[in-house]
C-alpha cells in the first residue's frame, strides 16, 4: 500500500515543453505509466520516448524503453482515450490555473502541479473551482509525488528513494530529497513522499497528508518538513495531538530568516510576527513530534520517533 | 512589490475610492508650491508633509540628522498665518526631511533616505478606523480585516483585543457581496451618510484589490470625516510578484532606490538572493535547503551572510554570478556551497564552481558539500581542480568546517 499513487496509476502530462518533456522521459524511465499528453495545437501527434530504464524504478522491466505518448487536444479527451486518473502540470504560470481547472473538470482524481510562479489570485480561484469536486491537487510549486519503485510523478530524482515504512511530506523540494536520502541510508525507506509545495495557496496541506498516512496500513511513521510562513504546521500540530496514532518526526526551516522577507518560496515569509520557525517548532514539539535540530538529523529524528 | 503611499492613493482615487488631495514633491520648491492649490481648493488651512518610504511607522519615526523632526508632520501654521505661514513651515520641514535619513520601527537602525515627500490637504477627522484586504492562508481566500481601532498597529490589536477585529471572507467567485459590505459598515459603527459611503467604499476597495492582484492593501487609518465621508488617510499596497506580468502599468511604479542593489541584480540572473548581517556566504540549490543552510550555520555557531537559492537548473553562468554576489560582500569571511543534486548533476555544479572560482578569484575559505546525482564525479572534479576547496561529508560537517575556517 501507499498513498495517492501506485504501480497502476495512469498519468497524463499537461505542458509538453522542454521541462515537461524532460521530466516525462525521466518518469517513463522510472517505470511510471505516462499514458497521454495534452496540447491544444498538437492533437493527434505522438511524442516518442526512448532510453535506458532507471534501475532504481519499477522492478522487473526490460532494460530499455520505447514509448509513444499520444497527444490530445483536451484533458477530457485524454481521459476518455486513456482512462488516466492522474495528471502532472508543467504548464507555464499564466496558464497553469486553467490547466488545473480543466483537469478537475475532466474528472482527474489527482492533479500534481509542478509549475512555480502561478499568481496567488489564480490559485485562490482554482481552489474555489475545485471545491466539491472529487479531486486532489498537490502543489503548485512542488517536486511532486513518488511511491518508490511504483510510480514517480514530478521532478524528484528517483534513485534516492527506496520502498519502506515512512510517509514523507514537505513544503520544500531539495529538503525533501535530503530527508528521503537519509531515510534510504538508515534503512527506513518511504511509502510515499509528497511535496506539497512552497506557495501560500496550495491544494494539499500537512493535515491532508497526515490523514492519508495515518490511514495507510503500510506507513509506520511520518516525517514532515515545514518552513516559515503561514500556519499549516500549527494546524498540523493540532491535528496530530487529536488524531495521529503513528510516530511523527519533523524539521522546520527558517530559524534564521529575517522577518518580512520572502525566502525564495512565495509562501516562506514571516509577517506581523506570525509564522516564525520558533513558534512552529514549539507547537510541534508540544504535539509529540520529534524535531530534528538540523536538516542533517532528519533521518535520526525519525528513527528516534519510531523508538 | 511595494509602492509608495502617494502611488497607492493615486490607484485608489482611480478606483473611485476617496482620498485626500495631495501632491508628490521631490524638491523643497515643489513641496512649497503644492501648498497654495491644496489650501485654496479645499478651504482647509491645514496641510501634512509625509515622508515617502517603503516602511511603516513613519509618524513615530525620526530623522537621524534632525531628531526633533518626525517622518510625518502636520502644518497648522496656515490656520492663523494663512497660506504664506503654511508655505514657510512646509519649506522648513521639506528642507529638513528631503535627503535625510528616517528611522522607524520598520526601517531598522540604519533607516532610509527620504527622496520624495507627499504634501496632503488636511482633513476634519471624526473617527479613525482600520481596514485591510489580504490573503488568509488557512482558507485560501482573501479576507477583509476591519477594526474600530484605527491608527494602531493591527498586530497589537490582534494580540490584545482580537474581538475588535472583524474578518469577512471574500468568495473569489462572487467578490464582496452587498450584505457583507453592509455588515462591515455596521461593525465599524457607520451611520447616515457615512454608512452609505462606507458600503460603497468596501465594495470599491475589494474590487481594486482583486483587479490589481494586491498582496496586501492596508488602510490605517481609514477615516470618517466630520461631513460623513469615508476616506483612506493612509494607503499601503504591495503587489504579488507572480501576477505582475499582467500589470505592466504597476511595474512602472517600482522604486529601485528602495531595493537592495545586490538582490535586484540577483533577480536579473534568476537567482533568489537576500543579504544578511553575518560572515558566511552561502550558495545552495532550493529555497528550503537554502534556508536550512542558514539555520545550520547558525546552529554550529556562525552567522549567514546571505540567503542564496540558485534554483533547480542552475547553469554555469548563474553559478559564476552567484559567486560574484557573495564575494562582493566585504563581510564574507568564508563561503559554503551546499548542493543536493537531484535533476541537477553534481559534476555540472562542480564544473560551475571551479569555473566561477577561476573567474572571480577566491580570497576566503570555501567549503563544498555535494550530494546526489554523480556525486563522486563532482567531488573528483573539485579535488582535481587544484583549488583550495575543502570537501564536506554532509551539511552539518560542511557548516562546522566553514565556520571554523572563517574564524
Amino acid at each position: 500500500m501507499s498513498v495517492l499513487i501506485d504501480r497502476n496509476t495512469k498519468v497524463l502530462v499537461q505542458g509538453m515543453g522542454k521541462t515537461g518533456r524532460f521530466h516525462t522521459d525521466k518518469a517513463i524511465a522510472y517505470g511510471t505509466q505516462m499514458v497521454g499528453a495534452v496540447h491544444p495545437s498538437r492533437a493527434g501527434q505522438v511524442e516518442v520516448f526512448t532510453g535506458e530504464a532507471d534501475p532504481s524504478g519499477v522492478p522487473n522491466r526490460p532494460s530499455t524503453y520505447d514509448v509513444e505518448v499520444p497527444i490530445f487536444r483536451s484533458v477530457a479527451e485524454a481521459v476518455a482515450g486513456t482512462q488516466a486518473t492522474a495528471t502532472v502540470v508543467y504548464v507555464p504560470p499564466p496558464f497553469a490555473a486553467d490547466a488545473i481547472m480543466e483537469a478537475a473538470d475532466a474528472g482527474v482524481e489527482l492533479i500534481v502541479a509542478v509549475t512555480e510562479g502561478i499568481p496567488v489570485s489564480d490559485m485562490v480561484l482554482a481552489k474555489r473551482y475545485l471545491e466539491g469536486k472529487n479531486v486532489r491537487l498537490v502543489g503548485p510549486n512542488c517536486p511532486g509525488v513518488i511511491t518508490p519503485q511504483q510510480c514517480k510523478i514530478g521532478i524528484m530524482p528517483g534513485y534516492i528513494h527506496t520502498p519502506g515504512k515512512i510517509g514523507v511530506v514537505s513544503r520544500s523540494g531539495t529538503l525533501t530529497y535530503e530527508a528521503v536520502h537519509q531515510l534510504t541510508l538508515n534503512g527506513l525507506g518511504q511509502t510515499t513522499a509528497i511535496g506539497i509545495g512552497g506557495d501560500p495557496v496550495n491544494g494539499t496541506n500537512f493535515v491532508d497528508c497526515l490523514t492519508m498516512f495515518n490511514d495507510d496500513p503500510e506507513t509506520n511513521g511520518v516525517l514532515m518538513i515545514g518552513e516559515i510562513g503561514g500556519n499549516a504546521e500549527e494546524e498540523a500540530a493540532e491535528w496530530i495531538t487529536a488524531n495521529m496514532t503513528k510516530p511523527v518526526a519533523g524539521f522546520i526551516a527558517g530559524t534564521t530568516a529575517p522577518p518580512g522577507k520572502r525566502m525564495g518560496h512565495a509562501g516562506a515569509i514571516i509577517s506581523g510576527g506570525m509564522g516564525t520557525a520558533e513558534a512552529k517548532i514549539a507547537v510541534l514539539t508540544e504535539a509529540g513530534v520529534v524535531m530534528a535540530p538540523t536538516p542533517t538529523d532528519m533521518g535520526s529524528a525519525m528513527l528516534e520517533a519510531m523508538g | 512589490m511595494k509602492i509608495h503611499e502617494y502611488q497607492a492613493k493615486a490607484l485608489m482615487a482611480a478606483g473611485g475610492i476617496p482620498v485626500p488631495a495631495g501632491t508628490v514633491a521631490r524638491t523643497v520648491d515643489e513641496a512649497v508650491a503644492a501648498v497654495r492649490p491644496l489650501i485654496e481648493s479645499s478651504g482647509n488651512p491645514v496641510v501634512v508633509v509625509k515622508s515617502q518610504i517603503h516602511a511603516g511607522g513613519r509618524g513615530k519615526g525620526h530623522f537621524v540628522e534632525h531628531p526633533d523632526v518626525s517622518g510625518v508632520n502636520v502644518v497648522l501654521d496656515g490656520i492663523e498665518g494663512g497660506i504664506p505661514a503654511a508655505e514657510a513651515k512646509v519649506r522648513e520641514y521639506a528642507t529638513a526631511m528631503l535627503g535625510s535619513t528616517l528611522v522607524t520601527i520598520q526601517t531598522g537602525p540604519e533607516g532610509k533616505v527620504v527622496t520624495r515627500l507627499y504634501i496632503e490637504g488636511g482633513i476634519d477627522i471624526a473617527t479613525e478606523l482600520y481596514l485591510s484586504v489580504l490573503l488568509d492562508r488557512s482558507t485560501s481566500r482573501n479576507i477583509i480585516m476591519a477594526s474600530i481601532e484605527g491608527g494602531t498597529e493591527i498586530e497589537v490589536v490582534a494580540a490584545e483585543t482580537p474581538e475588535k477585529i472583524l474578518r469577512t471572507e471574500i468568495d473569489p467567485a462572487f467578490g464582496l457581496l452587498d450584505f457583507q459590505a453592509r455588515n462591515i459598515a455596521y461593525g465599524l459603527g457607520f451611520e447616515g451618510d457615512a454608512f452609505r459611503n462606507g458600503v460603497r467604499f468596501m465594495k470599491a476597495i475589494t474590487e481594486l484589490a482583486m483587479d490589481l492582484d494586491t498582496d496586501l492593501l492596508e488602510i490605517n487609518p481609514l477615516v470618517v470625516t466630520t461631513d460623513g465621508q469615508v476616506m483612506a488617510l493612509d494607503g499601503k499596497m504591495a503587489f504579488e510578484a507572480n501576477a505582475l506580468f499582467r500589470h505592466p502599468e504597476l511595474v512602472e511604479l517600482r522604486d529601485e532606490t528602495e531595493e537592495d542593489p545586490a538582490e535586484a541584480e540577483a533577480k536579473e540572473y534568476g537567482l533568489s538572493f537576500i543579504s544578511l548581517d553575518g560572515t558566511i556566504g552561502c550558495m545552495v540549490n532550493g529555497a528550503g535547503l537554502a534556508m536550512a543552510t542558514m539555520d545550520i550555520i547558525n546552529y554550529v555557531g556562525g552567522e549567514p551572510a546571505n540567503f542564496l537559492d540558485v534554483g533547480g537548473g542552475a547553469e554555469k553562468d548563474q553559478i559564476v554570478e552567484a559567486f560574484k554576489l557573495i564575494t562582493a560582500d566585504p563581510k564574507v569571511k568564508g563561503i559554503f556551497v551546499n548542493i543536493f543534486g537531484g535533476i541537477m548533476r553534481c559534476d555540472i555544479i562542480a564544473e560551475g564552481v571551479v569555473a566561477a572560482v577561476k573567474e572571480v578569484g577566491l580570497k576566503v575559505p570555501l567549503v563544498v558539500r555535494l550530494e546526489g546525482t554523480n556525486v563522486e564525479l563532482g567531488k573528483q572534479i573539485i579535488d582535481e581542480s587544484g583549488l583550495n576547496v575543502v570537501s564536506a561529508e554532509d551539511m552539518k560537517d560542511g557548516a562546522t568546517k566553514i565556520v571554523e575556517l572563517a574564524r
